[in-house]
């Protein structure tokens, strides 16, 4: 898997999202997971069951971050009190590295609980930049960035969606978490051709992949994280492992969660992707992505 | 319109309450045409109008703030009715918006805006008021904070009667006028068993609770919502317990809070020093008193 300095030089495999009604098999059957990605938020607590299973996956397992609320598009600063709780967090969980979304979501202290879309200005990008960099600073830990599925544009737009991720992500010099079904979802929604989005992002930051269903509707689809991965979206996860090298990989899963085996069976069929990419890399003599080869001896 | 502009925007838009039939308002907020107002900084696409696009925004966050009230407070929503219950929670939340990154707080505020507008749980204004405290305490419990407990050791200096035993902060103490306790765990017990039955059995089981649950006679009861093990329980207590917890909750010396709790109490003089000792030797293994600071404890 390519190490690089986003991910905190891990070479992390396939995870899957650690869930409620999955603690019971975990915590008995104790099964074979490279790694579990956990929502930031639901542990962000004073005390409780939810830290006490925490810390029993914690002895067992590889856990990363990921976060739903941090809003690094909000015109409003970053709050206070998030940012030292992510941070105690941070120092319980030791993740190597922490993802948020490319999004905003709260306007003046008053929060909507969903994942906006950003206007693709230069004013938005400076600006949440800005706040990446204030949050890895802060946190002391790489920090990577989730493209969102989204429904609506804006019209004061200045740039396609994948030139904003790099244009935020060049002037953070922050990682990059390419979510191949949001670009899916949004590519139908937008119309756009998928592949221009995965050939077009900076490869050397994509630090993490996340996979997941989605529901189509007439005219739209939205993204539900509760079915299985499409074809066209393995298509596109194939592409970007390719052009990335074989990355960190999770299956999100939030909604009607099947077993834990049927969801771990569905992320584990990135696998035969994975090989097939590092199979061609060794054929090649790649050891890695292009950043690691410039940073490792 | 520059980032904050458009983001104040849409933010209006989404949290204006949804139409009837779950549709976006026609009506703007602050007054004029939604489309027009969608149209000024939404794009359409050769599918959907700005409306459209902007209203599968408005829609999920009213979904998503409604189930979430929904799932955190079951036991009101027996009481009042599904019909009620919905009416209560979209002018709540339009009042009450979230103001934490947490939607574990989304309804925080609402055993306090409930005493502000009864008019939402008329007629059963008491009864929904003991039970939407009740389940405010038990998120409470569930992931509240916990100090150290108070240790065997901490008191080895000796006993001092002029000293403050701070009650820990996850546990609420609620006086109440109905038995909400009994009714809460039946609730959460229904919808276990609900899981496994019919949609048309179900909804005849609602029906047929709301009615039951309504029609609870009233009865005084005194309770501690507390945490053991990582799990919460609701222990009914006597009410010279209760006075007694509640005043050390308060910041009152222990020699103050005993002799306020046996005031107007029916139990004997001779059997109340044994009485106390059994209390805290229960409270004290449960872990609900926090280790006094020094400072605390001299103050």
């Amino acid at each position: 898997m390519p190490a690089n300095r986003f991910n905190g030089f891990t070479d992390y495999g396939i995870g899957i999202g650690l869930r409620i009604p999955h603690y019971d098999h975990i915590l008995t059957k104790k099964p074979v997971v490279d790694w579990f990605e956990i929502i930031s938020e639901n542990f962000m607590i004073d005390a409780g069951r939810p830290l006490r299973v925490l810390d029993q996956i914690l002895d067992q397992y590889r856990v990363v971050q990921h976060g739903v609320s941090m809003y690094f598009g909000s015109a409003e600063p970053l709050a206070r009190e998030h940012l030292r709780r992510l941070k105690t967090l941070v120092k319980r969980t030791k993740t190597p590295w922490l993802s948020d979304h490319l999004c905003w979501g709260s306007v003046d202290g008053t929060y909507t609980h969903d994942l906006l879309p950003m206007p693709y200005t230069f004013e938005a990008a400076r600006l949440t930049a800005r706040k990446i960099r204030e949050v890895r600073d802060y946190l002391e830990v790489p920090v990577c960035v989730e493209n969102v599925s989204s429904y609506a544009e804006y019209h004061v737009s200045e740039m396609t969606e994948w030139e904003f991720l790099t244009e935020v992500a060049e002037a953070a010099d922050c990682g990059i978490l390419l979510d191949v079904n949001n670009i899916y979802v949004s590519s139908f929604n937008h119309r756009f051709n998928p592949m221009d989005y995965v050939e077009n992002v900076p490869h050397h930051r994509v630090a993490q992949i996340h996979i997941a269903g989605h529901s189509k509707y007439r005219k739209y689809i939205l993204d539900t994280h509760d079915h299985p991965v499409i074809d066209p979206v393995w298509k596109l996860y194939e592409t970007a492992i390719r052009r990335c090298g074989p990355t960190a990989t999770l299956l999100e899963w939030d909604d009607h969660i099947p077993s834990f085996e049927e969801v771990h069976a569905e992320a584990l069929k990135a696998d035969r992707f994975l090989r097939a990419v590092a199979d061609t890399r060794a054929s090649a003599g790649v050891p890695g992505s292009a950043e690691s080869q410039l940073v490792l001896p | 319109m520059n980032l904050a502009q458009i983001q104040r925007k849409m933010a209006r838009a989404l949290f204006a309450p949804l139409a009837p039939g779950y549709r976006m308002r026609r009506r703007a907020p602050g007054g004029g045409s939604m489309r027009r107002y969608a149209a000024s900084f939404i794009k359409p696409n050769d599918r959907l109008t700005s409306f459209e696009r902007l209203e599968i925004y408005n829609r999920q966050y009213w979904f998503r703030v409604l189930t979430c009230l929904a799932d955190d407070f079951p036991g009101l929503r027996a009481v009042l009715g599904e019909k009620q219950f919905d009416r209560l929670s979209e002018a709540y939340l339009a009042e009450c918006p979230s103001r934490s990154f947490t939607l574990r707080n989304l309804g925080s505020r609402l055993p306090a805006w409930i005493e502000k507008h009864p008019a939402f749980v008329r007629p059963h204004t008491r009864l929904a008021l003991d039970m939407v405290r009740l389940e405010w305490a038990e998120i409470v419990a569930f992931d509240g904070p916990r100090e150290t407990p108070l240790q065997p050791q901490d008191l080895v200096e000796g006993f001092d009667p002029r000293m403050k035993l701070p009650v820990q902060p996850y546990i609420t103490l609620l006086e109440l006028q109905y038995p909400v306790d009994d009714l809460l765990l039946e609730v959460n017990k229904g919808s276990e068993d609900g899981e496994a039955a019919s949609n048309a059995v179900s909804d005849r089981r609602k029906r047929a609770s709301v009615r039951r649950f309504r029609a609870l006679k009233p009865q005084p009861i005194f309770l501690a919502v507390h945490r053991n093990d990582d799990s919460v329980y609701f222990r009914r207590l006597e009410p010279e317990a209760f006075s007694l917890l509640a005043a050390l909750r308060d910041r009152k010396s222990i020699a103050a809070a005993v002799a306020g709790a046996f005031r107007k109490s029916a139990i004997p003089v001779t059997e109340r020093a044994e009485t106390v000792r059994e209390w805290f030797e229960l409270w004290s293994a449960l872990g609900w008193f926090c280790r006094p600071s020094a400072r605390a404890a001299s103050a």
